[in-house]
């Protein structure tokens, strides 16, 4: 029988749902590490007992757990996180040079075929690597040398926030970087580069379709056409055929562009979701309606997805790395807010309802798929 | 035997229920001090101070027999009450936020 397993990260604390392959029923297990912020819980493709959580608080700074039983245990690991050489500077918010400082891990990707190896993504923006299950970390620095001194700080700061790894091309990559954009490695992180052909930034560049600068929200694909990027930019939902070296919009008839999340359904490659906000100055749902929307030709027509969500005076947001699907059948789609609810929908987004209402501001979701 | 007096967080990051205790070789001084903590408590390191430069991190206070130490330098000698475990050493998340 399947289980499903929801890892959330909250402003204080993280939170584990478990249910069987019904979900219908859930068990709540947290908060662990109760009044800390959890960025990202994240578990091992190939060894799903094994769990990684970032931790951190601005007063005592960046802590990795490790769990080696599914969140019951949890083991502080390394958490010595140095820029190789020396870190330089990138772009500062007036345009100046700014002096890198290490801040937080917003993303850890564990590998698809190593437990031990996982890369975190950091703020100031860097990505960093363990082999050893956390217990050390090395810079990729070769991502910093892609026109780092023109990268900046997006409102929430600069960070590596997306890592999705290629399942068909071990040596390949991708991160999406605020306020950078979108680089991949062929070579396995040594080197880098940057993917953001097509992209637009009317009002944030002085060079709207600048190589580099963009302020991409989210990346996904699907693992049996990784090719096929899907992009939730600062404005603009994207696509690229080509694995990032072009992408054109695909926004199409949505409410909004503006939003945060992007999600690929299990088993439909083209089947695809973002979550519209109304701005960038007012993040929350357009006419207070919580409303997914899905797309099943890989962007351009979109259907609401509203039943069972709040369509009056709603108005929570849904964070870059809070919705995530599971491998069963039908898809399950999730997602959490920073109202606190962690919303699932077991039947591929047709209706919707809570698992749970009232936790700290959701930062991040992932769901493991049990056997 | 020096007494050293976490805050919440650190207690629950530490496994410890109350105050530590550490022995320092020589002086008691606020860095020998927060070596031999850390290395007592390797999940520590990075959490009272910076890990290269061990500066304080901002939001950390440091106060022995009412007096706060947070801006002295780390060879700075400790109270004779602290160096011989009568008072602890107080390590002191700083109020902040609204």
């Amino acid at each position: 029988m399947s289980r499903v397993r929801v890892l959330v990260g909250t402003r204080k604390g993280a939170f584990i749902l478990t249910a069987d392959g019904q979900r219908n029923q859930w068990e709540v297990s947290g908060p662990h590490f109760a009044g800390w912020e959890i960025y990202h819980v994240n578990g091992s493709a190939v060894s799903p007992n094994r769990l990684y959580a970032s931790q951190n608080t601005g007063w005592f700074g960046q802590m990795l757990q490790r769990s080696d039983d599914g969140g019951r245990t949890w083991e502080a690991v390394g958490n010595d996180f140095k820029y190789e050489g020396v870190p330089g500077t990138h772009m500062w918010y007036d345009g100046s040079q700014h002096p890198w400082e290490f801040k937080r891990i917003w993303h850890l990707e564990p590998s698809l075929d190593d437990p031990d190896t996982v890369y975190a993504g950091a703020e100031d923006a860097a990505l960093f690597k363990t082999v050893d299950g956390g217990g050390t970390w090395q810079e990729l620095p070769g991502l910093r040398g892609v026109k780092g001194d023109l990268w900046q700080p997006g409102a929430g700061g600069m960070c590596v926030h997306t890592i999705v790894l290629d399942p068909k091309n071990p040596d390949r990559m991708f991160v999406a970087i605020s306020a950078a954009g979108v680089f991949r490695t062929d070579d396995c992180g040594q080197t880098w580069k940057p993917v953001n052909q097509g992209l637009k930034s009317n009002w944030e560049l002085s060079d709207p379709q600048a190589e580099v600068g963009h302020c991409v929200h989210r990346i996904a694909l699907h693992p049996s056409d990784p090719n096929t990027l899907f992009m939730q930019k600062h404005w603009d939902v994207m696509r690229s055929d080509n694995a990032g070296d072009s992408w054109s919009e695909i926004s199409g008839d949505l409410p909004s562009d503006f939003g945060f999340p992007i999600q690929v359904h299990a088993h439909e490659p083209k089947t695809i979701y973002v979550v519209p906000i109304k701005s960038d100055s007012e993040h929350f749902p357009p006419d207070g309606k919580l409303r997914v929307y899905r797309s099943r030709s890989g962007g351009n027509d979109w259907e609401a997805l509203t039943k069972g969500l709040p369509q009056k005076d709603c108005y929570v947001n849904v964070l870059r790395d809070a919705m995530a699907v599971d491998a069963l059948d039908p898809c399950g789609v999730y997602f959490g807010t920073t109202g606190g609810q962690v919303y699932m929908s077991a039947e591929s987004g047709d209706s919707w309802s809570p698992i749970v209402r009232d936790l700290p501001a959701v930062l991040s979701v992932e769901v493991q798929t049990l056997q | 035997m020096i007494r050293v007096t976490l805050p919440y967080h650190l207690r629950t990051l530490a496994r410890v229920n109350d105050e530590v205790v550490v022995t320092v070789d020589g002086q008691a001084t606020l860095g020998s001090v927060l070596d031999a903590l850390e290395a007592r408590y390797p999940v520590l390191r990075g959490a009272i101070r910076d890990r290269v430069t061990l500066q304080r991190r901002p939001f950390v206070r440091f106060f022995a027999c009412r007096e706060d130490l947070s801006l002295e330098p780390a060879d700075t000698v400790l109270p004779d009450e602290v160096a011989d475990g009568q008072e602890p050493l107080l390590i002191v998340g700083a109020m902040a936020g609204g």
